[in-house]
């Protein structure tokens, strides 16, 4: 199966892979990734543990240097520093949080290094949005993992960037945090960000998604655009990339 | 540059603020330094080395020491839940984290010294009079070489296993021309020698600093590259 199919020229696009790799020592975790990613879609990327889906989301964040290939955000050539970096929202199951600071504090620490000056306004809108203005004051070890991780999202969202990176987004939400974020990303997709989330939910992943791929050591074993997304048949081919991963 | 520096703030501010709510670090440094001199104190006999000539080691040696809780503390921050992804991911250019960093350190051994040094003078009976400018000056530069240097090792430890033993074992030699520095410099005022015959210890110090800001600051992005 190819791993380099085309989503076939999106009109505006976000993200444009070409050949990516990335590797570790003597290890690609990447291996050659081709896709292209326009203005409100989204990729929802499934595999088994280890098939190199994170590090292709630090790839396009910013955190990391691809050993080969191209990748280009909102026309940036990574590694494209700040410039390239301000156009992204990084949600990871680590929620990046400094735990005593309350989540106004780390959502305001954020905007104002993504350069918003004025920010308690965009603060409390990215709070309100994920149902924590209540406990907006109370430092963030005082939170459930799940409030911890909505604040986390917050974060992500406050500079309101146009690609949105979800790393298994949904770890430690319970089903209100899960039904917030869902509607979040889909409001956001409305807006015309780009989103690529790694889920090892699929139900979940294929709601949100106009495209989606299967991912095993480091090459798309599956990828499909928007108009050929089969949901029904992802479940075995995910199986699949699980159990050869062993 | 401008917004290098905002950013630099933004970040040393935030560290303060954390320093502040937890005093977990701070505590321990201060607590640290005041034992320390307590300990040389008692261990001192004042017949056979005079307290001008004594003092300087212990100061530089203590500041030494409780400088590095600081200092691993500094990134062991960031390591909470990969909070350093968050910083690394924001437009901020990484030299603008190394010195938000480095500035939220200089200020945690600056107010470690601040207590310290009063505390010396008492303990020691030291003739302080017309040298206390000079010191402070010597403390202030001497920081900045600790702190520029102090402050890469501790990045480029913090994701190891042996981090606590692995930073001391990284700075302390590169520690080792600052405190010399400083040591003598301290030496040359708490004798009563005029401050012109410390001022060519204080133009080292300058050059160091000057040399460990400039290479730490360029050498901090690699650091966190892959």
């Amino acid at each position: 199966m190819s791993s380099t199919l085309s989503a076939g020229g999106p009109a505006r696009p976000i993200v444009v892979v070409a050949e990516l790799a990335r590797a570790f020592g003597a290890r690609r975790a990447v291996a050659g990734v081709t896709f292209s990613l326009g203005a409100g879609e989204c990729l929802a990327l499934f595999g088994p543990n280890g098939a190199g889906k994170t590090t292709l989301l630090r790839v396009l964040a910013g955190l990391l240097r691809p050993t080969s290939g191209s990748a280009r955000v909102c026309g940036i050539e990574l590694p494209g520093g700040g410039l390239a970096r301000s156009r992204v929202g990084l949600i990871s199951h680590h929620t990046m949080l400094y735990e005593a600071l309350s989540s106004r504090e780390n959502v305001s620490f954020s905007a104002r290094l993504y350069g918003i000056r004025d920010s308690r306004a965009r603060v409390e809108d990215s709070l309100r949005r994920m149902s924590m203005l209540e406990r907006a004051d109370a430092p963030v070890r005082s939170l459930s993992r799940g409030m911890q991780q909505r604040v986390s999202i917050a974060r992500a969202m406050v500079h309101s960037p146009q690609l949105v990176l979800a790393d298994e987004p949904y770890s430690g939400l319970d089903e209100s945090g899960a039904r917030a974020l869902t509607s979040l990303l889909q409001e956001l997709r409305s807006a015309g960000t780009a989103i690529i989330i790694v889920t090892h939910n699929l139900a979940e992943g294929l709601s949100l998604a106009t495209h989606a791929a299967v991912m095993q050591r480091g090459k798309f074993v599956r990828y499909d655009a928007a108009d050929r997304v089969n949901v029904a048949s992802y479940p075995a081919t995910y199986r699949d990339a699980v159990a050869a991963s062993g | 540059m401008a917004d290098i520096l905002f950013a630099a703030w933004l970040i040393a501010r935030k560290d303060l603020a954390i320093e502040f709510r937890t005093r977990s670090a701070f505590l321990s440094a201060v607590v640290f330094s005041l034992l320390g001199l307590v300990i040389f104190y008692y261990a001192w006999d004042p017949t056979a080395v005079s307290a001008p000539d004594l003092a300087p080691g212990v100061l530089w040696v203590i500041f030494t020491f409780s400088g590095l809780l600081g200092l691993h503390r500094s990134f062991g921050v960031e390591a909470e839940d990969h909070a350093i992804d968050g910083l690394l991911a924001s437009p901020v250019s990484r030299e603008a984290i190394f010195l938000g960093k480095a500035l939220a350190n200089l200020i945690f051994v600056g107010a470690v010294q601040a207590i310290t040094i009063p505390a010396l003078v008492v303990f020691y009976n030291l003739p302080l009079g017309g040298v206390a400018a000079p010191l402070i000056a010597i403390a202030i530069l001497a920081a900045i070489g600790l702190v520029a240097v102090g402050t890469l090792f501790s990045a480029m430890a913090v994701n190891t296993r042996l981090a606590e033993l692995l930073l001391p074992m990284l700075a302390l030699p590169f520690f080792v021309p600052i405190v010399t520095a400083a040591g003598q410099a301290t030496a040359k005022l708490l004798s009563g020698r005029p401050v012109i015959e410390a001022s060519a210890w204080l133009k080292l110090l300058l050059a160091f600093d000057l040399v460990f800001v400039a290479a730490c600051t360029l050498a901090y992005p690699f650091t966190v590259e892959d």
